[in-house]
């Protein structure tokens, strides 16, 4: 039996607004002393009452129709009512029945469109720290502002996911609403996937959902690692919340979900309905195009790396034209590199993106020089290479299985194996090639 | 000579002002009759001796300074759920025994910066689940009129402290009748302000969509005179209104002429009592004489107020009290007592998932109904005038085993309170030695309105016998 994966995708994005959804404090709390960006409100005292912060609300508008989502010209905030010690009011604020944005779509490159169920806004929560035998609430992300976008189950596979994930930083950081940090959490994702049947038209009765994955690398791991699971087992595939252990590549059930969870939603009394008027929609749907259109920063860095270091991958260049400590070490060392030490620039390019040197506090050219090291190659006996690689061959037949079963990955593990055995440092393409020609 | 301690907002202020006394003085008149009547009618929770004597000192070196402000040097109480900075704010639970809330509510901050004496917190209704303060966690407050009775509640705290002479006012808050019928029960001047027109921020909430705070006072001017400083826009609580407040304290004229009253039949309810069905009647034909014209209305049977009330503060007390989970104040559940219990319980269920539309949304859509009920009535009609509760105070103990009692005891004031209508109360006379109050309920803020037509009955009766009665305490 043939399965086709369904995906959706629920990501939190949290806004860098300065300050917080329903108060005054500071939002900027990352890496912060604890407590100490709180107030009664984003405390949840006995008696204060959220305030809600325009701008974020302005913002989360703009994503949606950056979206091609439809807005509603009437809004409100509802309940969410659940117990959580890092939630002091004992319900967060979210949005239920009328999320500011609806039914828009995002296009693959692959042609595939994918629907863009809402795009609602509501209120992080603090962060539990568990220390020994205890567990220590901080509170400075309580009252953060959060954009969830919720995507239809449009995805087939992970590869899928990752692009569109890419996509939604570029549109925030185009948009300028949010550094889409995943490091720093500013992107949280909970993909949930199920399988159906070869052509099968209705959507599976069941969905596991993987919490609070923050980089998209895992996200991979953790659909692939979710597919197999679920391929491989079908009589496990009921409703559940995972989480994915990254030690293990698997998905690690956290609680079955009988029901959904009764969160006792209505209408958030404290904050009066909103009714927007066409004309300011309009105008936030001009401003929302006029910054996407204009090609980003990180679209005209990707150029300029592309012509000035070619033939660097496209897909390096854009990767540190995102990243910020990319690109800053990147230009200066691949210039030195190649000048003085011969490394081409696609190599500087490797060893920065895999991050095989340090990014700050050296000079271009000690950085430089560190690469070249990296890259010196000893030259190896054809025929000890040869003999080694048929014990590994030996040794690993799974993995040999696994690659003639299409699993390019398997190779590169090979590959590793026979890297190994070599107390010094020895060309990667040759190993590879003499690998794949006793393969085949 | 009035005493001190027994003095209006007005009388006080114009004393201070000529310095016939000083802040301190009055203050120590308060705290003694404090001292004298507590032991009665335990109207308060927390009195502020220490603290209150410091703040009357400044006010006297800044009125020495001549400088003036609405408030300056006036000992007001507060009912025990506005939070104060630096002083326990226990909502009369002892969930919060020992909570000592860092900041101030906005109607506290106001009451600061016009130059007000903080004498204490006053009792109530445990989180304000009540009318009779019989479910407070530190003891019923008593009627000072008689000490066998209940003073109504949630507010029977401030209610008490103003008519025992303890304070010169007080502050209280509705959701629906706390100001009211404590204010009617206990013979004193009580104002639910319009919905929105007085900030709620750091009044521990009760029922978010409903709750009022306002003004206990003595007379109708000081009600005014309060209002002026409590009422605008807040930039900490979204649900107040932008509108400009009005000019509450303007003279009282007669503005009776040509103002059209309406009655409703369906307010003097089944059962209610005689003599309190009698003094309304004879008040409004006092405002007839003085020149209103009397129009029968057409009102919905309060009664259906109570079923949308009962589920939508439910609702919301169930959401508002989940923060209390014994993780952070430091007192576990079981602190909890019956009535709040229940409430959380009823409220929870309403709000379940398959419940919600039977129950909260229907009550939120017959809630429209109501509001629009009113809204049509004035069209034709400036203010509507109302028994303000249908009974006279009731005996202590009133409330055993009637877990719906609040709702009875505020049947009249529970339309006005979910339409978010202002509503005054104000004493007409008496019943077997017990208070009466009549309310007078008018648009959306229209509380110039009101004061008005309040502070016009007022003068016209000034003169009657029984408003120079006091409690023998």
């Amino acid at each position: 039996m043939k399965y086709t994966p369904v995906i959706g995708l629920e990501v939190h994005v949290e806004l860098k607004t300065n300050s917080k959804m329903f108060c005054r404090c500071s939002a900027d709390y990352f890496g912060k002393k604890p407590n100490t960006h709180t107030c009664p409100v984003c405390l949840g005292l006995p008696g204060a009452l959220p305030y809600p912060n325009k701008k974020a609300i302005e913002w989360c508008l703009m994503i949606g129709l950056a979206l091609n989502c439809e807005i509603s010209l009437f809004s409100k905030f509802d309940r969410k009512n659940y117990f959580y010690p890092d939630l002091p009011k004992g319900y967060q604020i979210s949005q239920y029945d009328e999320p500011f944005c609806k039914n828009g779509f995002i296009d693959l490159s692959n042609k595939k469109r994918v629907g863009i169920r809402r795009v609602h806004m509501e209120e992080d929560t603090g962060k539990l720290i568990h220390e020994g035998n205890s567990t220590l609430i901080d509170f400075n992300r309580s009252g953060v502002p959060l954009v969830e976008i919720v995507t239809d189950p449009d995805f087939e596979s992970a590869g899928e996911v990752v692009e569109y994930l890419k996509k939604i930083q570029q549109i925030v950081r185009t948009l300028g609403v949010s550094n889409a940090d995943l490091e720093r959490g500013d992107m949280r994702m909970e993909p949930n996937i199920s399988l159906k049947n070869e052509g099968q038209k209705e959507l599976p009765k069941y969905r596991i959902e993987v919490k609070n994955i923050n980089s998209f690398k895992l996200v991979d791991k953790a659909i692939e690692a979710e597919i197999d699971r679920q391929t491989q087992n079908p009589g496990q595939r009921f409703q559940a919340t995972m989480r994915y252990d990254e030690k293990t590549n698997t998905t690690v059930t956290m609680r079955l979900k009988e029901e959904a969870a009764d969160y006792r939603y209505f209408p958030e009394p404290d904050i009066p309905p909103f009714h927007w008027q066409q004309a300011y929609i309009e105008k936030l749907k001009k401003d929302a195009k006029v910054m996407m259109d204009k090609p980003s920063e990180e679209e005209e860095r990707t150029q300029e790396l592309l012509i000035k270091f070619s033939p660097i991958s496209p897909v390096s260049a854009a990767t540190i034209a995102r990243d910020p400590k990319f690109y800053s070490s990147y230009g200066g060392t691949a210039s030195i590199g190649k000048d003085e030490f011969g490394t081409p620039y696609q190599g500087t390019a490797n060893a920065i993106i895999n991050q095989k040197v340090p990014l700050v506090g050296i000079s271009d050219e000690e950085r430089a020089k560190i690469i070249a090291d990296l890259n010196r190659v000893s030259d190896v006996d054809e025929d000890e290479l040869n003999k080694t690689i048929d014990e590994v061959l030996k040794e690993n037949k799974s993995a040999v299985e696994d690659y003639k079963k299409g699993k390019e990955n398997a190779i590169m593990f090979l590959v590793g194996q026979v890297m190994r055995m070599f107390p010094q440092k020895i060309d990667v393409s040759k190993v590879k090639a003499s690998l794949l020609a006793k393969i085949k | 000579m009035n005493k001190l301690n027994e003095h209006t907002i007005k009388q006080a202020r114009e004393g201070l002002r000529r310095k016939d006394f000083s802040s301190v003085e009055l203050t120590k008149a308060c705290l003694e009759q404090i001292n004298k009547a507590e032991p009665s009618i335990n109207a308060f929770v927390t009195i502020c001796k220490k603290e209150a004597l410091v703040q009357a000192k400044e006010a006297d070196k800044l009125i020495s300074s001549n400088q003036d402000l609405p408030l300056l040097g006036i000992p007001i109480a507060v009912k025990d759920n506005l939070s104060t900075l630096g002083i326990r704010t226990t909502a009369s639970s002892k969930v919060l025994d020992d909570y000592i809330p860092p900041y101030d509510a906005t109607v506290i901050k106001k009451l600061k910066d016009a130059g007000a004496v903080l004498l204490g917190k006053t009792n109530m209704d445990a989180w304000a689940h009540g009318s009779s303060t019989e479910t407070s966690d530190y003891g019923t407050t008593k009627n000072p009129w008689n000490t066998n009775h209940l003073p109504g509640g949630s507010s029977g705290g401030s209610a008490a402290a103003v008519a025992a002479d303890e304070a010169i006012a007080a502050i209280g808050t509705e959701t629906a009748g706390s100001i009211r019928q404590p204010a009617s029960w206990c013979g004193v001047v009580g104002l639910k302000p319009t919905y929105g027109r007085v900030s709620r921020y750091g009044v521990i909430a009760m029922a978010s969509s409903l709750d009022s705070p306002g003004p206990i006072t003595k007379t109708v001017e000081d009600s005014a005179s309060l209002l002026q400083v409590l009422a605008g826009k807040d930039e900490y609580d979204a649900t107040t209104s932008p509108l400009p407040i009005g000019d509450y304290t303007l003279p009282i004229e007669s503005k009776l002429n040509n103002l059209k009253i309406g009655i409703s039949d369906e307010y003097f309810i089944e059962g209610i009592d005689v003599e309190v069905k009698r003094e309304v009647l004879d008040s409004i034909k006092k405002f007839e004489e003085m020149g209103a014209k009397i129009e029968k209305i057409k009102l919905f049977d309060p009664r259906y107020a109570i079923d949308v009330y009962t589920i939508i503060q439910r609702s919301e007390v169930s959401s508002n009290l989940a923060r209390y989970d014994g993780i952070r104040y430091g007192s576990e559940r079981e602190k909890f007592g019956d009535e709040a219990k229940r409430r959380i319980i009823l409220g929870t269920y309403a709000l379940s998932s398959g419940y919600y539309d039977q129950y909260y949304n229907k009550a939120s859509k017959v809630r429209s109904v109501i509001i629009e009920d009113f809204k049509k009535a004035f069209e034709k009609i400036d203010v509507i005038l109302t028994p303000t509760s249908p009974s006279l105070p009731l005996p202590i103990g009133a409330t055993n085993k009637s877990i719906m009692f609040g709702e009875i005891a505020d049947v009249l004031v529970e339309p006005s309170s979910i339409a978010g209508l202002p509503g005054i109360s104000i004493p007409i006379g008496f019943a077997k030695k017990l208070p009466i109050g009549m309310q007078i309920i008018g648009p959306q803020f229209a509380e110039e309105l009101i004061l008005q037509v309040a502070g016009t009955y007022e003068k016209k009766t000034e003169k009657e016998e029984w408003r120079k009665i006091k409690p023998n305490l």
